[in-house]
């Protein structure tokens, strides 16, 4: 709370003061909150399900192992799908194509619109103007509208999901991150920095981006959410991976003619992708509210 | 109840001899219960204006908002009593309140410009403020008030002025609107949070002018919170120095600004600059402690040249002086005789050649003109003052001389080569030569590096090599009186003073023959002004360096220029030694200028 | 003000233009032959010359580029290559059924999500707010198909039968004449935007509550009703009118999943079955037309951010 005093005629108040990266105090702030507590756990249960489920599930995700939509019993512990395979094993086989894709297409689109809004916000102009034109018109598209127009091209693929899911995230990002830069371009201590002659690219990385990290970790998690929610969407709607890969995606589309007499091949599914979108919006909600909090010096 | 109600109704018995009446008032906050004010006494009677002074975080905005019974978010009342007209705030119910605030007490903001509602026309603003206190009863007469207050604050009352919004008036008529809005209600007290503070001279001197008329002729006790001590000097009839959440003296207006006893008062009086040349400012030592920091003893002990055991065991008690001159300190007695006044020290002006100059500067901002033909230089081991109102063109021209606005023709030379216009096209070493110091500390340096490597990153870019670094930032700072375990802070872990200290070592770590100081000590209080212009002044002292100094604050220049340049709408009208200007100016604007310029010296003369 | 409307309309249509670009580009002009991409590998040669005429492949990407915006802007969009039907016949229905759906989603979405928003920031860390605003944080994360399949699960199977799970809605039916058949997919819409308008709302009020002005419409000593209504919502509000032009214009994609869930007879679940076949014209006809929405409905909330705005509505003055 109180600032100490290190002129020279009171010296003897300063010791070495050590303070952490601008990120982990950040983590620390958010990791205050009791939401944002919840929101990890939940996080990381359905990674942790993700990553080990397939080395604990009893079957193959592929074994037909009873009569298609038979209930739960006979070895299964939640019956079996359309086609007679173990829906258990499925969903613990199936959560790591949608962590995998969505991770993949944020790291895409969170690197892409770092790069365009810092570059847009700093530079200005008719750069600016060109940069946030071409990504107007990449919003003017919902993102799955876009995806779906480039599936039609390309025909489904996992690597091309995920850079379209990259691609149509990063405007959005540039968008949040430019608006932030802009309000750090306007402080004079990036003008002290051009008076002494700093290079453009030091300028960019050295003053700007150190000063947007907060918005920046907020960015990653909300992405992260959308993507989980679009990939889910696409492969869901038979657009993105393929059956029958084991996928909480395809298994709800596979499995939702006959939930009236086999729910848990929808409800598992539907459940696992509820809880992970959960979990990382109130984990980044908790950034947003740590950021604050921080920039309000509380 | 109905008389508080109905302020402005004739019939009401004749108010109590004090109109507020404030007694061991106590805010805290309400996270830590850490007092934010304690002990606070004040009284004003009506048709009488009290003064209250402090630095920032010392209060008195908190005591001011507690007379209208509100704390800001964060705060609550935690003891004491408030008295307006008699009637005890704590007694009163919301509905109370609400009616005695902008009925009985009403209040002007420090920023009209945001205090004004954007989304709202004048007009509605005005009026509605009439029905909530239902002064008023028919549409008509209630045009009637709003067009004869909007008089008394000498502005246009026609409906073409009732439909503008607040974006469309200009800073002085925005902040007569609030007082006309403050005075619609005919209230009792009002109270003024430093509602100059944003204006410039001409527009502050008209400002207050009209608020001190409006209190003598409707008898309303006002309480005028402010850090200026010069615009407290010409307004006030008392007044109450805060330090810290406390009330240290209080009295009549002569007996603290003439005879002040208490070592705060003293030194704060100290640090005023003086117009008329006579004594240097003085800067004081340290900063005040915030709320939950603060010492044992007397609060201001630590900074204070006479304390003794005593004060770090309780805070004093007053002590009464003639005339109810409150003084809390245990060496009221002796505080006046144990200060000398010490005389200015004169610029040592030995000028040598010219370092920068500039020839012709004709300035734009997109379509608009900003300098018109600007022409100036700056010699060795001078400082020349660059003096102007808002909107004078002044850091324009700051901002040219170092490459920072580049959007301008004619020259601008360094020791005689011409520069290029944008810094980036300057060599590293006409870089080098002439650096600049920004107005806000708060922004001038990145809050996500440490003080040493913002420095260290400026010795490198000047040529230093790397080995000695660490010894090289140790200097830097030390020639700024900052000691090397700053090295290690965040400017966050700053206070203001020792930020700007910060922004002025990175500036002399390239070694400069040019400092262009940008307002460097208006966002400062007025201790830490002084102790900035201290530092300033001796760096000069030692090493012959030039300073372009921006100001619109004329009092600041005197003691530490050498030559003065005052500007207006982007022209200069008129250029001299110091001395000439402040004592025989030649232009009229400057003229109005220093006729504007509110003073303590000139307000006591008085 | 006149000058900025003409610029923002500018910009609009220019908008559009790249935006047909890149669709054509996506779906057209890429490598690769498009008929065989609609055809798949077993195409026979005769076929594929057809489509190749049909779609005017033959011709160069200039030249198709422009007959085919040609044909967008006089309104012929084409022929689908799936049904060898007219597009605009196919998909015309469908449009005023999505629209419908929308329409009905938006008028109860927005006014609620604002007073909700208004509610939360004016109870700003009571129990009602903690509760509303961590609930809605939770709705905001689930993607509308999970929200859609969840809405089915309970009201249309398993836990009770009250609505239909599927919206049959015959050929030649508009969807307003069989209201019961609309219930759950505007729902799942009304679900997935409400959130996001609410928060931004609570976000934007609560800013505003802390505002100078709203600080000195207390102490002018008003009453809370004005504080609150006159002050601050018509101030806190902008926010919340361009997120829900944004969040309009995601419905419009929304449309996609919730309708593909609910088989509800629309312009989205007609994007997902054009997909499917690789039924190009179709899929470039409805990619331009929700592109067109989002582009018209950004320029209304500018439009209507500057007429609750007296600073930019006086600009220029």
């Amino acid at each position: 709370m109180s600032t100490p005093a290190i002129t020279a005629d009171e010296v003897a108040v300063a010791g070495p003061a050590i303070r952490q990266r601008q990120w982990m105090v950040l983590i620390r702030a958010t990791m205050h909150q009791w939401r944002a507590r919840i929101g990890l756990g939940i996080f990381l249960l359905m990674v942790a399900i993700a990553l080990f489920g397939p080395l604990i599930a009893p079957h193959s995700p592929d074994a037909f192992v009873g009569a298609p939509n038979s209930p739960a019993g006979n070895g299964t512990l939640f019956g079996t799908d359309s086609l007679g395979r173990d829906v258990w094993s499925r969903f613990l086989h199936g959560g790591l194509s949608v962590l995998g894709m969505s991770l993949g297409a944020t790291v895409i689109g969170v690197g892409l619109g770092l790069v365009v809004g810092l570059t847009a916000a700093y530079i200005g102009g008719i750069t600016d103007e060109v940069l946030m034109r071409i990504s107007d018109v990449f919003m003017a598209f919902p993102q799955i509208v876009l995806a779906l127009l480039l599936v039609t091209a390309f025909g489904p693929s996992v690597p091309l999901i995920i850079l379209i899911v990259g691609i149509s995230t990063a405007p959005r990002v540039a968008r949040v991150i430019r608006g932030a830069a802009l309000q750090v371009v306007e402080r004079d201590f990036v003008k002290a920095a051009e008076a002494v002659g700093e290079k453009r690219t030091r300028i960019l990385f050295g003053e700007l981006l150190p000063n947007v990290t907060s918005p920046l970790l907020v960015e990653v998690g909300l992405r992260l959410t959308y993507s989980i929610g679009l990939i889910a969407a696409l492969n869901f709607i038979g657009d993105g991976i393929q059956p029958p890969a084991a996928d909480w995606g395809v298994m709800i589309n596979e499995n939702r003619l006959a939930v009236s007499v086999q729910p848990w091949g929808v409800v598992l599914p539907i459940l696992a992708i509820a809880l992970l979108t959960i979990g990382t919006n109130l984990l980044t909600d908790g950034f947003a509210r740590a950021a604050i909090g921080i920039d309000r010096g509380e | 109840m109905a008389i508080a109600d109905q302020p402005s109704n004739p019939a009401a018995p004749t108010p109590p001899p004090e109109a507020v009446r404030v007694r061991d008032l106590k805010i805290d906050l309400v996270s830590s219960g850490d007092d934010i004010v304690e002990a606070i006494a004040i009284d004003v009677r009506a048709g009488e204006v009290l003064g209250l002074v402090g630095e920032s975080g010392s209060g008195k905005t908190t005591v001011g908002m507690a007379l209208m019974g509100y704390c800001r978010p964060g705060g609550r009342v935690t003891g004491g009593e408030i008295l307006i007209d008699g009637r005890p705030l704590a007694a009163m119910t919301a509905g109370e309140l609400r009616r005695l605030r902008g009925g009985t007490v009403s209040y002007i903001p420090q920023d009209p410009g945001t205090a004004l509602n954007p989304a709202l026309r004048i007009g509605t603003q005005l009026s509605e403020m009439l029905e909530a206190h239902k002064s008023q009863t028919s549409a008509a007469d209630q045009k009637a008030r709003i067009r004869e207050a909007l008089d008394e604050v000498a502005l246009p009352n026609d409906d073409a002025f009732l439909r503008r919004y607040s974006h469309q008036l200009s800073g002085g008529q925005q902040q007569r609107v609030a007082i006309a809005m403050a005075f619609a209600c005919r209230p009792h007290v009002i109270v003024c949070d430093e509602p100059t503070t944003g204006l410039d001279v001409t527009t502050q001197a008209r400002v207050l002018e009209t608020v001190r008329d409006l209190c003598r002729t409707h008898n309303v006790a006002a309480v005028y919170v402010s850090h200026d001590l010069a615009v407290v000097a010409e307004l006030a009839d008392s007044v109450a120095v805060m330090y810290a959440g406390r009330i240290v003296e209080r009295g009549p207006r002569d007996a603290i600004f003439a005879t002040p006893r208490h070592p705060y008062t003293r030194k704060l009086l100290r640090a005023v600059p003086d117009m008329e040349g006579k004594r240097a400012v003085v800067g004081i030592a340290g900063h005040a402690p915030l709320p939950g920091n603060r010492p044992n003893g007397c609060f201001f002990a630590p900074r204070c040249d006479l304390a003794i055991d005593r004060c770090l065991e309780a805070f004093p008690l007053p002590t009464e002086f003639e005339n109810g001159h409150l003084v809390h300190c245990y060496r009221a007695d002796e505080a006046p005789a144990e200060l000398p006044t010490t005389g200015a020290e004169q610029a040592a002006a030995q000028a040598g050649e010219v370092v920068l100059s500039v020839e012709g500067v004709n300035g734009h901002y997109g379509s608009t003109h900003v300098l018109h033909d600007v022409t100036l230089e700056v010699r060795r081991n001078e400082c020349v003052a660059v003096v102007g109102e808002s909107g004078s063109g002044k850091t324009t021209l700051a901002r040219c001389i170092s490459g920072l606005h580049s959007h301008y023709t004619g020259d601008i030379k360094l020791g005689g080569d011409r520069l290029p216009e944008s810094a980036r096209r300057r060599t590293t070493q006409s870089r080098k030569q002439i650096q600049y110091v920004f107005q806000n500390p708060y922004a001038s340096l990145n809050p996500r590096r440490t003080v040493g490597q913002t420095i260290a990153r400026q010795l490198q870019l000047f040529g230093a090599s790397r080995r000695d670094t660490d010894k090289r930032v140790s200097q830097c700072l030390e020639r700024v009186s900052l000691s090397s375990a700053a090295a290690n802070r965040y400017p966050d872990q700053l206070s203001g003073g020792e930020r700007q200290r910060v922004a002025i070592a990175r500036a002399l770590a390239a070694e400069p023959a040019l400092l262009v100081c940008d307002e460097v000590t208006s966002a400062l209080d007025v201790s830490v002004q002084a102790a900035i212009v201290e530092l300033l002044r001796d760096l000069r002292a030692e090493t012959g360096l030039s300073m372009l100094f921006i100001t619109h604050n004329l009092a600041l220049i005197r003691t530490i220029a050498d030559r003065v340049i005052v500007m207006t709408n982007g022209t200069i009208v008129e250029a001299g030694a110091t001395v000439d200007v402040f004592e025989s100016p030649s232009a009229e604007y400057t003229t109005k200028l220093l006729a504007n310029t509110p003073t303590v010296e000139a307000a006591l003369s008085r | 003000m006149t000058r900025f409307l003409i610029r923002r309309i500018l910009l609009g249509l220019l908008t559009l233009l790249l935006v047909s670009i890149v669709v054509f580009a996506a779906t057209q002009a890429l490598p690769g032959n498009a008929a065989r991409a609609i055809l798949g590998r077993d195409a026979t040669p005769a076929r594929l010359a057809a489509l190749t005429q049909q779609l005017h492949l033959n011709r160069s990407v200039f030249s198709q580029y422009f007959h085919w915006l040609g044909g967008i802007v006089t309104g012929s969009l084409g022929t689908s290559a799936a049904t060898e039907q007219p597009v605009s016949s196919l998909i015309g229905g469908r449009i005023a059924n999505s629209a419908f759906l929308v329409f009905v989603s938006a008028i109860i979405a927005i006014p609620l999500s604002i007073s909700l928003g208004v509610w939360m920031a004016v109870r700003r860390d009571k129990p009602a707010d903690h509760i509303l605003s961590t609930s809605s944080l939770a709705l905001a994360a689930l993607p509308d198909f999970v929200i859609g399949i969840g809405l089915a699960l309970l009201f249309a199977t398993n836990v009770s039968h009250i609505l239909p799970a599927v919206s049959l809605i015959p050929p030649g039916e508009h969807a307003w004449n069989v209201p019961k058949e609309v219930i759950l997919p505007a729902a799942t819409l009304i679900i997935a935007v409400t959130p996001y308008i609410s928060r931004i709302m609570r976000a934007s009020m609560v800013e505003v509550l802390e505002s100078d002005y709203v600080t000195m419409a207390r102490l002018k000593g008003l009453p809370n009703r004005t504080v609150i209504w006159r002050h601050a919502v018509p101030n806190a509000i902008v926010p919340a009118i361009q997120v829900s032009a944004l969040q309009l214009a995601y419905m419009a994609g929304g449309v996609v999943l919730v309708e593909f869930v609910f088989s509800f007879p629309g312009v989205g679940a007609q994007l997902v079955d054009s997909v499917g076949n690789r039924d190009i014209p179709v899929v470039q006809a409805l990619a331009i037309i929700i592109a067109a929405v989002y582009v018209v409905v950004n320029l209304l909330a500018d439009l209507l951010t500057i007429l609750v705005t007296p600073r930019l509505r006086t600009a220029g003055r």
